[in-house]
């Protein structure tokens, strides 16, 4: 059996981690799926290829993270491993080793924000940023649309790149009125530097297969067209499965398969889901297959019957509604970025963040710059209910010289008063104060 | 006494051992026509040499199911496949009689569809309108629950003569290995029988006695009662018996080696990890077939003695095609070994002839005659070097899937190398300065084969499973399906699995001391059902008898 596309899986399932004994996040979650890849004699497969991930450095964490107190202190082996098999990914498929790549590693990331106070969601650092980030600078800018299949909200990767034009993030999630992480609304679009390169597409609880086809072909693929990316990443959580303990959402292994066909992305990550003996085996599956561009129709959960899991027709209407929303808003971003921004030099956006596993509470107030030459640089002043408190300053990659300059001042500033980080993406430079 | 026999594809070798003393060897020509009688002269030759009555055991390494393999000589087989849901392998070159059939169980071994009894009598009727003599049946994840081939076969019993079950065969995860390894099992197995049942009787006639053990390819033994039951195992057992020789014959480091084996077309290359053998991951390729049939990992290279040495476009190129026999052996094509017998590291039959030949080559190239032969020499070392070093980088990146492996980066750097074959003793000084490794070329090498088949001793891996949420425990290899109790532990599962080893060993007739049991891999996984619902064990350990020897060879005194 040969595959159509080549793809490198980065299989690390962690053996020896887990958040804690009897945590979703533990050991086990990925043995079945293990079992189940074995089984089908996937690595015989011409052109699919093994790789082991690499570790991510602190720096490769810095560049996307402010960690507080720092990186060392908040991360184990564990989460620089999953980075690393992300960046492997990254370097199978941009390096040509490979057509496209998948890392199925934990624990996951897509709700690391840019500041971190600890564990939120299951995830510390984002691991799709991580590895993006350093392939802009290995390989050169790109633009990317990142396509989030959790269940959840990615709120990480939204926040993280909230003010980035060449990172149209696109998330698909149970409604967040009726589960975690509570955000992801259709009117979060963006900062002023990037307004309407997030988009949000909360779907109502007991979407089916028919639901996310649906989005996915009339406004995901109609919106990639349009921003044509140079490669897409899939943030491949397979929480939506209708057998998830977490979720209420009824997408099944074929439904993954198939959007996976579809969305086409050239780099996959696993994110969330927890069912891991009715779920993950037969979506990995599913997933790897229709990347590779192999017949995926035999891969069936053993329990599942398509009547059973079929949407209402209520539900239909909702996710409709909720599609031609969203095509609006995007179709409209320039009008609204000026509704919203109009000739304002400085947004400021207060917000509240907290973090489930840690329980930690943290207040934010960013800042963004409007800048006519680049995205502009931002701030972010964060304290917590723990006593933390620090101020951030992010430069783009793209900066201008007088946005960099700007924040070389913010940073020297802020760091008079505070413990305070500098991103300097510009120059790929990290730094902070005492 | 031990009689180890090693039929290659031109020579049979024997070698007879006593108390680690190598007292007789003999090399004899195969006969294609008949594999038994080759066999059979080589062991009588050699007992006439030596006292027959104090044979303990006779141990052969044979091309039988091999060759059966490679020259198609295989029997029609019927197979019964359950594939169950997922990937949709197509397979091919396993005849026309396949059945399909419902019924599946899953990861754990859970029924997720039952076995549908009309099916299995609309079976019958198609597969008796073509009768053939052997039958396997596979069915996906049947090492976790063997329920459904247990049951087909006792379905179709008394239709067939042999029927196969893939569950028997490897304890391994991976389906469409498992359905070729049993397919070919089922198609050597006429074959195979046939050879032991000659043997026997030929033995019974000459009142010998001594059990006779086969040779497997991970450089074990089986009984012969185990091989004809699992021709199989008995394939490409030849490069695995000049592994063990070698073993035999140099003293044990426990350091990362090579092991070169130069053939007439090909070389053969062994990796040592501590001096533990490095292992095919799954199981060994024969004739473009991915089996689940234990191996010792082995590259082989295009490159030997007899290859084909010429200029292509004023670049030297040796190999991969060999055309007959050495200028210096009576052929008439330019090869390494000419290079070597023109250099004088190696006698010739033809000697001036090959000194011609080298001559007039670097002639017609502008070279002296020593210079092509030097360059045709260290292009040879170098060919081997890269090869070594691209399995190093391939054996380097195995996945490793937790980050105690990940981060204790076990890289392999051969500290030193061995090498057996025609022209081993002349190449070793080149080698050396090409690899920059000690290069030993042990005494006795052009034997090793047969000391190996000799010495090697019985090898089994099983693969243990409990599951404490279902009570069930398993280890296919061993035929076990049994219930547990919810409590059973993690020790419990290795001191079971050790104990289940070592009785497997002895059974083969392993003393106490020859044991050397040992878990390979082992762990346990917290099984939690919901939140905080109760823990359970997934327990998984890996035990094998260690491969190994049954004694050193010692030097006659
Ligand atoms: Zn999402
Ligand atoms: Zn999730
Ligand atoms: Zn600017």
């Amino acid at each position: 059996m040969k595959a159509k596309n080549t793809l490198g899986l980065i299989l690390f399932p962690a053996f020896d981690w887990a958040i804690s004994r009897s945590h979703p996040e533990r050991e086990e979650r990925l043995l079945y799926t293990q079992d189940q890849l074995l089984e089908e004699g996937i690595e015989d497969i011409e052109g699919i290829e093994f790789f082991n991930p690499g570790m991510a450095t602190l720096h490769d964490i810095n560049r996307v993270h402010f960690c507080f107190p720092d990186a060392q202190s908040l991360l184990t082996e564990s989460h620089l491993i999953a980075a690393g098999g992300v960046m492997r990914a990254f370097d199978a498929v941009l390096s040509g080793e490979t057509d496209k790549a998948f890392a199925l590693v934990r624990p996951p990331g897509h709700h690391a924000q840019r500041v971190v106070y600890g564990d939120r969601g299951f995830c510390i650092i984002n691991i799709e940023a991580v590895g993006l980030e350093y392939a802009r600078q290995r390989y050169g800018d790109m633009r990317v649309a990142i396509v989030d299949t959790d269940c959840h909200h990615g709120d990480g990767t939204e926040d993280i790149y909230w003010n980035d034009p060449d990172t149209l993030f696109i998330s698909f999630h149970q409604d967040g009125r009726t589960l975690y992480p509570g955000t992801g609304d259709i009117d979060e679009l963006g900062g002023p530097g990037a307004f309407g390169y997030n988009v949000n597409i909360p779907l109502p609880p007991n979407t089916g297969d028919a639901g996310f086809h649906y989005i996915l072909e009339n406004t995901v693929m109609p919106i990639l067209e349009d921003y044509k990316p140079d490669i897409i990443i899939n943030s491949a959580g397979q929480d939506n499965h209708y057998t998830d303990p977490l979720t209420n959402m009824n997408f099944s292994a074929q439904g993954y398969a198939a959007l996976n066909e579809r969305l086409n992305p050239d780099i996959a990550v696993l994110e969330g889901g927890y069912s891991i003996q009715g779920a993950l085996p037969y979506v990995n599956t599913g997933i790897i297959l229709a990347m590779a561009g192999l017949d995926y129709s035999g891969v069936v959960e053993p329990d599942y019957h398509l009547g059973k899991w079929r949407q209402s027709e209520r539900v239909t209407d909702h996710v409709r509604r909720i599609a031609e929303q969203v095509n609006e808003r995007w179709l409209k971003r320039e009008e609204l970025s000026k509704r919203e921004y109009g000739d304002r030099l400085t947004v400021t956006r207060r917000r509240q963040v907290y973090y489930d596993t840690a329980g930690i509470m943290e207040i934010q107030v960013q800042e963004f710059k409007v800048c006519s030459e680049c995205p502009g640089v931002n701030t972010v002043h964060s304290y917590n209910d723990r006593g933390a408190s620090m101020a951030g300053i992010t430069i783009p990659r793209k900066a201008c010289h007088a946005c960099r300059e700007e924040g070389y001042k913010l940073f020297e500033h802020a760091a008079a008063t505070k413990k305070s980080y500098l991103q300097d993406m510009s120059s790929d430079d990290y730094m902070v104060s005492r | 006494m031990i009689i180890g026999i090693d039929m290659g594809g031109t020579h049979i070798d024997g070698a007879a051992i006593e108390n680690g003393v190598l007292i007789a060897s003999v090399k004899h020509q195969v006969d294609h026509g008949n594999y038994f009688a080759s066999i059979w002269q080589c062991l009588e030759d050699l007992l006439s040499q030596v006292d027959k009555d104090a044979v303990e055991r006779i141990h052969l390494s044979t091309t039988i199911s091999t060759n059966a393999i490679i020259e198609g000589r295989l029997a029609d087989v019927a197979l019964i496949l359950q594939t169950g849901p997922g990937l949709q392998w197509h397979f091919e070159r396993m005849g026309e009689h396949i059945v399909y059939l419902s019924g599946s169980v899953d990861h754990r071994g859970i029924l997720v569809r039952n076995l549908d009894m009309t099916q299995l009598d609309d079976a019958r009727e198609q597969l008796l309108e073509n009768p053939v003599d052997a039958l396997a049946v596979i069915s996906k994840f049947s090492t976790r629950n063997p329920e459904f081939e247990r049951r087909i076969k006792k379905y179709f019993e008394g239709d067939y003569n042999e029927i196969t079950m893939g569950h028997t065969l490897s304890g391994k995860l991976n389906f469409p290995r498992r359905v070729r390894t049993a397919y070919l099992n089922a198609a050597v197995s006429r074959t195979f029988i046939g050879f032991a049942e000659s043997m026997r009787e030929a033995l019974r006639q000459s009142s010998i006695d001594a059990p006779v053990f086969v040779l497997k390819a991970d450089g074990g033994t089986v009984d012969l009662e185990g091989a004809m039951s699992k021709p199989v195992e008995t394939i490409l057992s030849g490069p695995a018996a000049s592994f063990m020789g070698v073993r035999a014959l140099v003293d044990d480091e426990r350091s990362d080696r090579v092991l070169i084996d130069v053939g007439g077309t090909t070389t053969d290359l062994f990796f040592l990890v501590d001096g533990v053998p490095v292992f095919e991951p799954l199981g060994i390729e024969i004739d473009g077939r991915k089996t689940l049939v234990r191996a010792l990992f082995s590259q082989s290279i295009g490159i030997g003695g007899d290859s084909h040495v010429r200029f292509e476009e004023g670049a030297l190129k040796i190999g991969p095609r060999r055309y007959g026999l050495p200028i210096a052996f009576g052929g008439d094509s330019m090869t390494p070994t000419d290079a070597l017998v023109y250099l004088g590291k190696l006698e010739g039959a033809y000697r001036d002839k090959c000194l011609q030949a080298v001559e007039r080559m670097a002639a017609e190239h502008g070279f002296e005659g020593v210079a092509l032969a030097e360059m045709i020499v260290r292009r040879m070392c170098e060919e081997i070097r890269q090869a070594i070093e691209r399995v190093l980088d391939k054996l380097n990146a195995s996945p490793v899937y937790t980050i105690e492996e990940l981060l204790r980066d076990r890289t392999i750097r051969p500290q030193a190398v061995e090498i057996i074959g025609g022209p081993a003793a002349s190449l070793s000084g080149y080698l050396e300065e090409t690899l920059c490794l000690p290069v030993y070329c042990p005494l006795h090498h052009e034997i090793a084969n047969a000391i190996g088949a000799a010495l090697a001793k019985p090898t089994l891996e099983i693969n243990l499973i409990a599951d404490t949420e279902r009570e069930k425990m398993s280890i296919p290899e061993r035929g076990i399906y049994m219930p547990i109790d919810r409590t059973f532990n993690w020790r419990e599962a290795e001191q079971f699995a050790l104990s289940q080893v070592r009785d497997a060993g002895k059974a083969l007739g392993l003393e106490e001391d020859q044991l050397d049991a040992e878990i390979v891999e082992s762990s346990s996984f917290n099984m939690v059902k919901g939140y905080g619902g109760r823990v359970d064990r997934n327990i998984r350990v890996k035990a094998q008898i260690k491969p190994g020897l049954l004694e050193k060879l010692r030097k006659s005194d």
